[in-house]
């Protein structure tokens, strides 16, 4: 365990009030990443689908939805340096302490991030100005840079919860390789993960709003290929997800026990561990739940008489609170459900794509569509949450604890409250600019 | 050496982004103040294209501080976070008012984005200079929000360089906004920004002389500073820069204006780097103290160069092509 390099300062009263701030730009930032990871491959996927036919339709949609695409990385730009900035507001401690370790991963992002500016500004501004190819191959940069810019930030998160890449001597950060921090052993799954999480909430949202205009009567082609690529997109993803979770949980049961437990609250290590679906965790144990035998040790380690190490192996003060507990056990069990419900709902489109050559025509399948819009996008922030307050009370897992990382500062519920009202504000007014951009008649 | 080629690094991100982010903050105030629709249009049609990669600046600087000097970047979060959040708040509006404008259906919509645009515009330099300044006159201490939490940035020279920090970015802006006018062979547009580009170079230089007088009683070690060596070169620099623009806008020579008018904030900025050299956090804490292990900074150096040679070509395409009219609608190009 360590203190920070700043060496404490004044004691933080708020500090709940720190890690719900962040959480909740995190919150309003994931979502629009979830754009930048898929929807570029969407809108060139359909440029190129003009290039091939000669369809004008193909290309009208594309330029409709570059434009929103270039409306959702502005967005996405300003949300992310807010992060930024709180990095420092809100955790000096951990950024002193711990920048130069993890910090290149960030250097690297910012690179992918200017690029990704660039060349979607050549993109969205360039129509009708660049020669189709080469308007076309502008959007490759983007694809790519989407997904390399998350990719490090992941990473900087997937260090957090395996810090690797130093040591620690007589309470000093020593021994710095950036390298071995860059590339840890959480980088891989979590990645994966999330690019698949971000397909499936681009894919989902936008064809949650064609499946309503569906609903409501527009049928005309145009609606059809919009539904139809979003569709497909997430159809793919979303059933490869539950792979990658068992993946993802598996490496939490290796590299993080305590953090499994915790998914469980699983209080005491245990041969043959025992899945609690719903009930709350109190007084050390599950309660109200459903017991399923043998499950835990089943899913984690693919052996139904494994053991599984419990809360009391970390003790106390290295588990997040009862309150986090719950947060967690239900944060993951709701990502799990919902992403189960995606899963099938993406087969049953294949299907019948593959099958029938057609859309489902079942209004409840539509109905199903709709819903996974926003479900998707919940879904996303309880994996987030599981994750994150999981790592609770740890900001560097095992290493340093969240309250020695938070600032001494004053004001930070004065932040917060300033925050909160200018989220909701922006939230409603990019509500109402986007389903009208989503009325306009369609240029050629 | 690693270290002072690091803080050199921080340097020339912290000059792009003064110079084109402030630009982009500068063209904030020509809309409050433009009475006709004309010349918002060519603002917004000179904007779009840029303004996010202007940004990311911002978010380098930032990234190359906290890995490469990570304590300097915590004292300077925790001690002057008032005023980040506002420029960050600032930042926010920002950045929506002018993403949503494009879709505003009324006049009374626009209007009111506009003002939130144009008012979040003068915020954000104005806060982030007076973190400059809180920096530069030794008011932020190595510690975890140990230095004082309002007189850090509402000092003189914070509010100085607030000032400045806005009077500039109008300034470049102007010049800018004037060349793309003349490009667009807008004749009554490039007569506007005329007026505006010489009034507000005027302001922009009496500021900067009221800053020398403010700093050498407010700060004296950063006067020290300025007035010696390659630091006094920067600020006669910067001051010879600065009225060969005026003169060039006199005449109406807005294209080479543009490189003039940006060597002349670049200066500025690097003047400040030189004056305090060798702290980066005066009076007590070095560059060299406060730097990361080598094996950092040369990661970052090394990923940074890597970067660069990727980065400038496609940004010299970008602005090449903005240049030339070929990413603006309006333009006959």
């Amino acid at each position: 365990m360590i203190d920070g390099v700043l060496g404490g300062g004044p004691e933080q009263q708020y500090l709940l009030e720190a890690r719900q701030m962040q959480a909740l730009s995190f919150m309003i930032h994931i979502p629009l990443v979830c754009f930048g990871i898929a929807f570029p491959a969407m809108v060139i996927f359909l440029e190129g689908l003009w290039l091939r036919t000669g369809d004008p339709l193909y290309k009208a949609i594309a330029k409709r939805w570059s434009k929103a695409m270039v409306i959702l990385f502005a967005i996405g730009v300003v949300t992310g340096t807010i992060l930024s900035f709180e990095l420092g507001l809100l955790w000096p401690e951990f950024m002193a302490t711990f920048g130069d370790v993890f910090g290149v991963a960030f250097g690297l992002e910012g690179f992918s991030f200017f690029l990704e500016a660039i060349f979607i500004a050549i993109y969205v501004y360039g129509w009708e100005r660049l020669p189709p190819k080469v308007h076309i191959a502008c959007g490759i940069p983007i694809v790519l840079t989407g997904i390399t810019g998350s990719l490090m930030v992941i990473s900087v998160n997937g260090w957090m919860n395996k810090p690797e890449g130093f040591r620690i001597e007589n309470g000093e950060v020593v021994d710095i390789q950036p390298f071995t921090a860059l590339f840890n052993d959480n980088f891989w799954h979590e990645l994966v993960h999330m690019y698949l999480a971000g397909t499936i909430v681009a894919g989902f949202l936008v064809a949650s709003v064609y499946a309503a205009g569906w609903l409501r009567g527009n049928r005309e082609r145009r609606h059809r290929i919009c539904l139809v690529v979003a569709l497909t997109f997430a159809s793919l993803t979303a059933p490869a997800q539950l792979l990658v979770g068992d993946w993802a949980a598996r490496t939490v049961a290796e590299n993080q026990p305590t953090k499994l437990a915790v998914f469980e609250g699983l209080p005491k290590t245990e041969k043959g561990a025992p899945l609690h679906i719903l009930g709350i965790y109190e007084d050390g144990e599950v309660k109200y739940g459903i017991e399923f035998p043998k499950l835990l040790s089943l899913l984690a380690y693919h052996d139904p008489d494994a053991t599984v190490q419990g809360l009391d192996a970390a003790g106390p003060n290295g588990i997040p609170t009862n309150t986090g507990i719950n947060i967690v056990r239900l944060a993951f069990q709701a990502m799990v459900f919902a992403g189960t419900f995606m899963a099938m709902v993406g087969v049953f489109f294949l299907w019948s794509w593959w099958r029938k050559r057609r859309l489902p025509e079942s209004v409840w399948f539509l109905r199903a569509v709709v819903v996974l819009g926003p479900l998707s996008v919940a879904t996303l922030i309880c994996g987030w949450i599981t994750t994150e307050v999981g790592r609770q009370p740890w900001v560097v897992y095992e290493v340093m604890r969240t309250e020695d990382a938070v600032t001494g500062a004053d004001g930070i519920p004065i932040g917060y409250a300033t925050l909160v009202i200018i989220y909701l504000s922006l939230a409603a007014i990019a509500g109402v600019m986007l389903r009208r951009l989503a009325r306009k008649p369609m240029e050629a | 050496m690693l270290a002072d080629l690091s803080a050199a690094l921080l340097a020339v991100g912290l000059s792009a982004y003064v110079v084109l982010g402030g630009a982009d903050f500068g063209v904030g105030i020509w809309d409050l103040t433009a009475r006709d629709e004309g010349l918002r249009n060519r603002i917004k049609r000179s904007m779009s294209p840029v303004w996010e990669a202007n940004h990311v600046w911002l978010i380098f600087v930032l990234v190359v501080l906290w890995t490469a000097f990570p304590e300097a970047f915590g004292s300077i979060a925790s001690t002057l976070a008032i005023p980040l959040f506002l420029a960050a708040v600032g930042i926010i509006l920002r950045g929506a008012a002018f993403a949503l404008r494009g879709e505003a259906a009324s006049m009374a919509e626009r209007r009111s984005l506009g003002a939130v645009f144009a008012l979040s515009s003068l915020l954000v330099p104005f806060f982030l200079g007076t973190v400059v300044g809180g920096i530069a006159s030794g008011r932020v201490p190595v510690g975890n929000a140990a230095g004082d939490e309002l007189t850090s940035w509402t000092n003189s020279t914070s509010i100085l360089v607030g000032l400045l920090a806005i009077a500039t970015g109008a300034h470049s802006a102007a010049v800018f906004l004037g060349a793309d006018a003349r490009r667009g062979g807008e004749e009554e547009l490039v007569r506007a920004f005329r007026a505006r580009a010489l009034g507000s170079g005027v302001v922009a230089g009496a500021l900067a002389l009221a800053g020398l007088v403010v700093v050498s009683s407010d700060a004296p070690d950063l006067w020290d500073g300025l007035t010696s060596g390659a630091a006094l070169a920067c600020v006669i620099g910067s001051g010879v820069f600065g009225l060969l623009t005026l003169v060039l806008e006199w005449r109406s020579r807005f294209e080479p204006a543009r490189y003039t008018v940006a060597a002349a904030v670049g200066a500025i900025v690097a003047a400040w780097a030189l004056a305090q050299e060798p702290y980066i956090l005066p009076p007590e804490l070095t560059v060299a103290e406060a730097a990361a292990p080598d094996a950092t900074l040369a990661a970052l150096l090394g990923c940074s160069a890597v970067g660069m040679l990727i980065l400038l070509p496609a940004l010299a395409w970008l602005y090449r092509l903005t240049l030339r009219g070929q990413l603006d609608k309006g333009s006959n190009a």
